[in-house]
């Protein structure tokens, strides 16, 4: 039976992120990385631009063999976990074959949640979790006149796009109230979704789909205020789930694996990271967390040390939301939390906007300070470094001097602060 | 993996003027076309103090790892963070991995900006008025030299934050197995290069002279050698007193009679393995053991004599001072050291400090080491007999003498006669070396002003001059 000292199931940012670690302290252990599909590792993250087709569907690869190679890693393509066995420290795969693990990191990322929308499983409908699916969308965007996207968010919002500057007629519908919920706030959502409108996308939020039904090459969508939309393309983008369902209850799942803060599971000598694991939060509260790459990289830096014994290794901190999004040549970018619905006098906002003009843009910038540490920065054509404010947060840095000048610059005002800091 | 240069910054020297990023600007932009700086240096609100956003070159990148479309990776030659106009997505996912705002949005030109050191040659650099801004290319040193084996056992038992250990493991991994090593007594073999129990502490065959007789046996061992057919390195790792007093006699005849040997004097200013006591290297003014504090004394009361000068005036075939603070300096005379000792008598001063003789904290070593030559308390220079003495950075703009002085314990009683007495041999030093430089510059006028007299004559000159 093959067997390595450390077998990385999954084959993105946080699985990468953790072969980097291991080696880096270990320098002889033997390492595999799994990959079920027959490519090198890419990101779900730039699908949205391989279906734009601003990339290249062969120029994708995150890593090459030659990178495995230097690090001593064994990158096995088509290998498709079906089982782990962590009593006799095996995973099984779907071709029957067992393969050994001293430690086992489980990284298989998320799979797009399909929405339990009746007679969805009757009609040909998208989705952008991989890259077949994103040269399918790409393939079936040449020709739709009219589309239907189901969601939101990023995925949603890229493809409808996309579609929109395809000169196709594009419809989103998202349940909640916002564009890009949990993501922004409701100012910035606001504003992304006016420019959504302004290129002749209809946004329907707050609105539900009942049904969707055949009908000829299309389909019709039908919502729960009684009106219809004809389709023929339909995408389903409401959100990922975790890809657990090989492990079968053999570890502790809530809205993903459990892991503590070295990224452990509660089964010896089998950690997980990135998308597949239920990430908590930073801020200890019901702030959302999880599916943010840079986290993925984080988690996957943290288990793969800890996997090693490098004595380096220190606590994951915690997920942060963050996200940086271009839209219509506009772009938003958002680090932390919003303001909650209870907050006490201990919380402070400072905002600016202004209107779009003839030559500027509209801009937005909000902060959100709690006993003056920031907890929450949302932008939209304002720049600042979000890797700053980030580490800003975490640090809990003290701002209650610069509130005015991070407000009025926040990209010099963080920097001469990050910069003082770190000497 | 490979070591990276890296473009530093002190920001006490900085006035903000901003020529740095008007050289940025303008080497980046293409076209006519406005680029955005890849430095941006900027003023704290509240303190006043000017400081920098610029990429580092991570060795561990967090912008890579981030990168979704695969647009920026690590050069395996050169350590740079490349950036790929085709792949990249304009995603500034990037962004998110750094803590520095190295690579940040640029809204003039529409996509994410990032330093790439000129290709070498840094604009920014060379703009810098103030010398804040420094190219610090020792990183090369790593990328040459990283893969040699380290010669000495790990776990010597030198004292923490020892500069000792520092040159005798970066020399004798540069100088290679093929030698035989010379350590009489102080803290080289002290801290266990001769080894314990019956096993060497060195992955060479090592020996432990007298403190008299070190280049005397290495005399014998190379020519022994030779005979043999045999082209081995007779390397000594000697401390000053083992080098300039007690050995002083042997060491002087082997160099004036030309033996073939590498003879590196590792200097700390007196006999600190056996507990501080003074030596011909230590300075005027210092506390020692046998230098020691008093209602009378007042620490040495003599100057240190120049060892490296004496050891000149034999005219051996290489002759250089070198400290760990300016390692590619380091280097490049101890390849030229290793190639004299093959057909003459090289010899190779270098400066190290003593964290527990000279009493300052252990993480300080490199630090005072380098305030010592820029203060010409330790002046780096290097002679050959066929160009004379050469000065291996300027010192007519040296830092205040006391900038050094008031780093170590060993100084902290001076009063100020005494302190003046210390400034004025620094400046006598100065102005010798100076004058000894001029000679040798003179050679090269000479040289370059009678461009039809090449060849011999050329070389006869100079030798006239610099003999």
């Amino acid at each position: 039976m093959e067997r390595y000292d450390y077998l990385v199931v999954g084959a993105s940012h946080a699985g990468l992120e953790a072969v980097r670690a291991i080696r880096a302290h270990d320098a002889t252990g033997s390492i595999a990385m799994l990959n079920r599909d027959p490519v090198l590792p890419y990101s779900p993250t730039v699908l949205p631009y391989v279906v734009s087709g601003r990339s290249k569907e062969d120029r994708v690869a995150l890593r090459d063999h030659p990178w495995f190679e230097s690090l001593q890693t064994a990158y096995l393509e088509r290998t498709q976990v079906s089982a782990v066995d962590a009593a006799k420290a095996v995973v099984r795969c779907a071709d029957g074959k067992e393969i050994g693990y001293g430690k086992l990191l489980l990284a298989t990322g998320a799979k797009p949640i399909i929405p339990p929308v009746s007679g969805l499983d009757g009609v040909p409908y998208h989705v952008l979790r991989t890259l077949d699916d994103a040269l399918a969308l790409r393939n079936a965007m040449g020709t739709a006149k009219h589309a239907v996207v189901l969601g939101a968010g990023l995925v949603g919002m890229h493809a409808a796009e996309n579609l929109a500057k395809g000169k196709c007629q594009v419809t989103v519908v998202e349940m909640r109230d916002q564009v890009l919920p949990g993501y922004f706030d409701a100012e910035a959502a606001a504003m992304i979704s006016a420019a959504f409108t302004g290129n002749g996308v209809e946004m329907l939020t707050k609105h539900r789909v009942t049904s969707v039904a055949k009908q000829g090459q299309q389909c019709v969508v039908k919502l729960e205020n009684g009106e219809q939309r004809i389709a023929d393309l339909l995408l389903v983008a409401t959100g990922v789930t975790p890809e657990v369902d090989f492990l079968k209850g053999a570890l502790d799942i809530e809205r993903g694996i459990i892991v503590d803060e070295f990224m452990r599971t509660r089964v010896a000598n089998v950690w997980a990271a990135g998308d597949v694991v239920q990430t908590r939060s930073f801020f200890g509260d019901g702030t959302p967390a999880g599916g943010i790459l840079p986290d993925a990289v984080e988690q996957g830096r943290t288990a793969g040390m800890d996997m090693a014994g490098d004595p380096g290794v220190t606590p994951y901190p915690g997920g942060i939301p963050l996200n940086t999004y271009n839209f219509f040549g506009n772009r938003a970018l958002s680090v932390g939390r919003d303001l909650p619905a209870n907050a006490g006098t201990e919380w402070e906002v400072l905002r600016r906007n202004s209107a779009a003009s003839a030559s500027e843009p509209a801009r937005y910038l909000k902060i959100v300070l709690r006993d003056n540490c920031l907890q929450g920065i949302f932008g939209v054509n304002v720049l600042f470094d979000p890797g700053i404010m980030w580490e800003l947060i975490l640090r809990r840095t003290n701002l209650s001097e610069l509130r005015q000048q991070l407000l009025d610059h926040p990209q010099d005002t963080a920097r001469a602060v990050m910069s003082g800091i770190w000497r | 993996m490979s070591a990276i240069n890296t473009i530093a910054f002190k920001p006490a020297l900085c006035d903000g003027c901003g020529e740095c990023m008007t050289a940025c600007s303008t080497v980046k932009s293409v076209n006519g076309s406005a680029a955005q700086s890849r430095i941006q240096i900027i003023a704290d609100p509240l303190k006043g103090s000017w400081e920098l956003a610029l990429c580092r070159q991570c060795g561990d990148p967090r912008c890579v790892a981030d990168c979704p479309a695969a647009a920026l990776s690590k050069e395996a030659n050169g350590g740079l963070i490349s950036w790929d106009a085709e792949k990249c997505v304009n995603c500034l996912l990037c962004t998110a991995g750094c803590v520095y705002a190295g690579i940040a949005f640029s809204a003039d030109e529409g996509r994410v900006v990032k330093c790439d050191q000129c290709g070498g040659d840094p604009q920014c650099v060379k703009a810098c008025p103030t010398q804040a801004l420094t190219y610090l290319t020792s990183a090369s040193i790593y990328n040459r030299w990283g893969d040699l084996e380290d010669l000495f056992v790990p776990g010597l038992g030198g004292c923490q934050g020892c500069n000792t250990e520092i040159v005798m493991r970066h020399t004798l991994r540069r100088v290679g197995s093929n030698t035989v090593l010379a350590t009489p007594p102080g803290c080289i073999p002290g801290m266990g290069s001769v080894g314990y129990n019956g096993m060497a502490g060195t992955k060479v065959p090592v020996f432990h002279p007298l403190l008299t007789n070190t280049a005397s046996m290495l005399t014998g061992i190379r020519r022994q050698f030779k005979r043999k057919g045999r082209n081995v390195t007779a390397m000594a790792l000697a401390g000053d007193g083992g080098a300039g007093d007690v050995g002083f006699q042997s060491l002087s005849g082997a160099a004036e009679r030309g033996e073939e040997i590498l003879f590196v004097c590792v200097d700390n200013e007196g006999y600190m393995n056996t507990g501080a006591q003074r030596s011909g290297s230590t300075p005027y003014g210092a506390w020692t053991a046998t230098t020691p504090l008093g209602t009378e004394a007042h620490g040495k009361v003599q100057d240190s004599k120049n060892m490296p000068l004496l050891m000149m005036w034999h005219r051996c075939a290489y002759v250089a001072t070198a400290s760990t603070a300016f390692m590619e300096d380091l280097y490049e005379k101890l390849e030229k050291a290793l190639a004299a000792s093959d057909h003459g008598f090289a010899y190779l001063h270098i400066y190290s400090p003593c964290t527990s003789g000279w009493r300052f904290p252990s993480g300080n070593n490199i630090e005072v080491a380098r305030k010592a030559v820029e203060t010409n308390f330790a002046i780096l220079w290097e002679y050959q007999p066929d160009q004379g003495l050469r000065l291996s950075r300027p010192i007519d703009k040296p830092l205040p003498v006391v900038e050094y002085l008031k780093l170590l314990g060993k100084f902290k009683h001076l009063d100020a006669a005494q302190i003046q007495h210390i400034e004025n041999h620094v400046a006598e030093q100065t102005k010798l070396f100076s004058e000894l430089a001029g000679i040798g510059k003179g050679v090269e006028r000479l040289a370059a002003a009678a461009p039809l007299s090449a060849g011999h004559e050329r070389s006869s000159v100079s030798e006239r001059l610099t003999r």
